[in-house]
């Protein structure tokens, strides 16, 4: 960007020094203005370099550098620590097991009340979905701590002994609001009368719903399935609340009870190392093809 | 069977099942916090709850405490974002959404273990671990809230009308104040709620930056819910319950608050 700046600046030697000066001011703005923004990323990528740097070193201590090795990414593939002699944590693998299927299964669910509910909402009076529609956004307004305490005392009020069912279901209460605003938009742009028109055509409303509908939908669905699997991978102040005592745990809750405990435990830099890493990987990609799928549009 | 195909084919029954659900775990499981803050463990009602609240100056002291960290948290984020968000807006970058999704990208990695990290980092410089930490901890943690929503206002806004400004004689200051701020209002009232609401509920985070040194109220509301036994789950019901006046009183600040656009955004 500067550079090509630069190279103006140059072959406008013939041009007037006023516009020569604004351009050198502009330019040094722009300069300054860049520096905050890689200043700001500056720290706010310093902790994740940390955890990526100590990924490399055996230390147990975080922050202790022994030397460069490969060892802990070694012992996070094969659960052994073949230098202490010791197997590695084994409630890690379980708590990145919970992780993913809580998450998966939470994703699941939210993306299909969801949409349902934004197809029921898009057709009801303006009245009831003005009303479910603030009841949808308590999720997203209240605080984890509050929506896991309210949920806390609904299993405890109602005997429910709290685990894998309470959590799932305590996940589906904070997804499901964003499968619902990211379908509704989708239906808002959508023809509505495409769905009837398929009805009258005399497909039944399965297939108007699998063949008209659906296609429409699926954008909305795919990003809020997506958010719904981000936020509860993220999640700790919900599942805190409501995975009860009996051992279950996710990289959340495990990581929380580790600190507390002291120590953390060293597999962890190399794993979050390699998920931050497959997300970069996944954004470039990702980014790579929208530009394409732009320029070839602009063509 | 026909007259379950009659229902689902009325396409505004399709949500009944989700308001069922919120029915049974959202609005219910609020009402049992009012339920619980009101009565005694025998499920007597009483007001003996809050009274020992307001009786309990360290309660009370921390709550205006974790307020005034809340305050402080939102204003420098606002003071660093506002022109973090600006330049990214105003900047003709090549790719403008890949600065955008770096300030986004940090929040991949398990927060916990970021304020791990972060809690690493001032250990690695010597710097004590109190309410400096506390503060840098909560900033960093939530200060893509705040660029993210100020960010998208921005960007949406109409060009034409800072030009319009221009040419109608408006200085720089001018264009700015009286144009581009008004209408990023909307943003920053997004952003001060998202920075706001979390860090005045936030518990967990406190404890690792300041090695329990600082008590928030968060993590009052939790302690009384795990350590205390059912004993205190009448009392934490009742702080839960200020804490939610509290966030109610926060979300009127935003009414016109467009989830969409934000949370969705962040994708």
């Amino acid at each position: 960007m500067t550079q090509t700046a630069m190279l103006k600046d140059k072959s406008l030697s013939t041009a007037q020094q006023e516009a020569r000066r604004r351009s050198r001011m502009l330019m040094a703005k722009r300069i300054g203005g860049q520096a905050y923004l890689w200043l700001l990323l500056v720290v706010l990528y310093a902790p994740i370099l940390l955890i990526f740097i100590f990924s490399f070193t055996q230390s147990k201590v975080f922050g202790n550098w022994t030397g460069f090795t490969f060892q802990l990414y070694e012992n996070l593939f094969t659960g052994y620590d073949s230098t202490a002699q010791v197997r590695v944590d084994p409630n890690l693998y379980r708590a990145i097991l919970y992780t993913v299927l809580i998450a998966v299964a939470a994703a699941c669910i939210a993306t299909l009340l969801g949409t349902l509910a934004a197809i029921g909402l898009y057709n009801m009076r303006s009245r009831a979905r003005k009303s479910i529609t603030f009841l949808n956004s308590i999720p997203m307004i209240n605080p984890d701590i509050l929506t896991g305490i309210s949920l806390f005392l609904l299993f405890v009020f109602l005997n429910i002994s709290r685990g894998f069912g309470t959590v799932l279901i305590a996940h589906v209460v904070f997804c499901t609001p964003y499968v619902v605003l990211s379908v509704m938009p989708r239906l808002m742009q959508m023809n509505p009368n495409t769905y009837e028109a398929a009805l009258d055509l005399g497909a039944t409303p399965a297939q108007a719903l699998r063949k008209v509908l659906l296609p429409e939908l699926r954008p909305g669905m795919v990003s809020g399935f997506i958010l719904a699997l981000t936020l509860s991978i993220d999640d700790f102040g919900v599942t805190f609340f409501t995975k009860g005592s009996n051992g279950l745990e996710t990289l959340s809750t495990f990581i929380y009870a580790d600190a507390r405990k002291g120590g953390l435990t060293p597999e962890l830099r190399p794993l979050f190392s390699l998920i931050f890493l497959t997300i970069l990987v996944l954004l470039v990609i990702m980014n790579i093809r929208t530009n394409k799928h732009l320029n070839k549009s602009k063509k | 069977m026909k007259k379950f195909t009659e229902i689902a084919s009325a396409r505004h029954t399709w949500a009944w099942p989700y308001v069922l659900f919120l029915v049974l775990f959202v609005v219910l499981p609020l009402l049992l916090i009012f339920y619980y803050a009101f009565t005694t463990p025998g499920g007597d009602f009483t007001i003996q709850n809050f009274v020992k609240f307001f009786h309990t100056s360290e309660a009370v002291n921390t709550l205006i405490y974790s307020m005034a960290i809340a305050f402080i948290t939102t204003v420098i984020c606002l003071v660093l974002g506002y022109p973090a968000a600006y330049i990214m807006a105003m900047a003709e970058f090549k790719t403008p959404q890949v600065m955008a999704l770096l300030f986004i990208l940090p929040m991949w990695i398990n927060f916990l273990l970021r304020t791990i990290a972060t809690v690493e980092l001032f250990h690695m410089f010597g710097l004590p671990l109190g309410e400096g930490a506390l503060l840098f901890g909560m900033c960093y943690d939530y200060l893509p809230f705040m660029i993210y929503p100020i960010y998208n206002t921005l960007q949406k806004m109409d060009r034409s009308l800072i030009e319009a400004a221009q040419d109608l004689g408006a200085n720089k200051t001018n264009v700015f104040t009286k144009v581009i701020l008004p209408l990023s209002v909307p943003g920053i009232y997004s952003g001060i709620v998202m920075v706001f609401m979390p860090t005045v509920s936030t518990f967990a985070i406190a404890e690792l930056l300041t090695h329990n040194k600082i008590t928030l109220f968060g993590s009052l509301i939790q302690r009384s819910f795990g350590e205390g036994g059912i004993a205190m789950w009448n009392y934490g019901a009742a702080l839960s319950l200020i804490m939610l006046i509290i966030i109610a009183a926060t979300s009127f600040f935003d009414q016109e608050r467009d989830h969409d656009a934000q949370k969705g955004g962040l994708l």
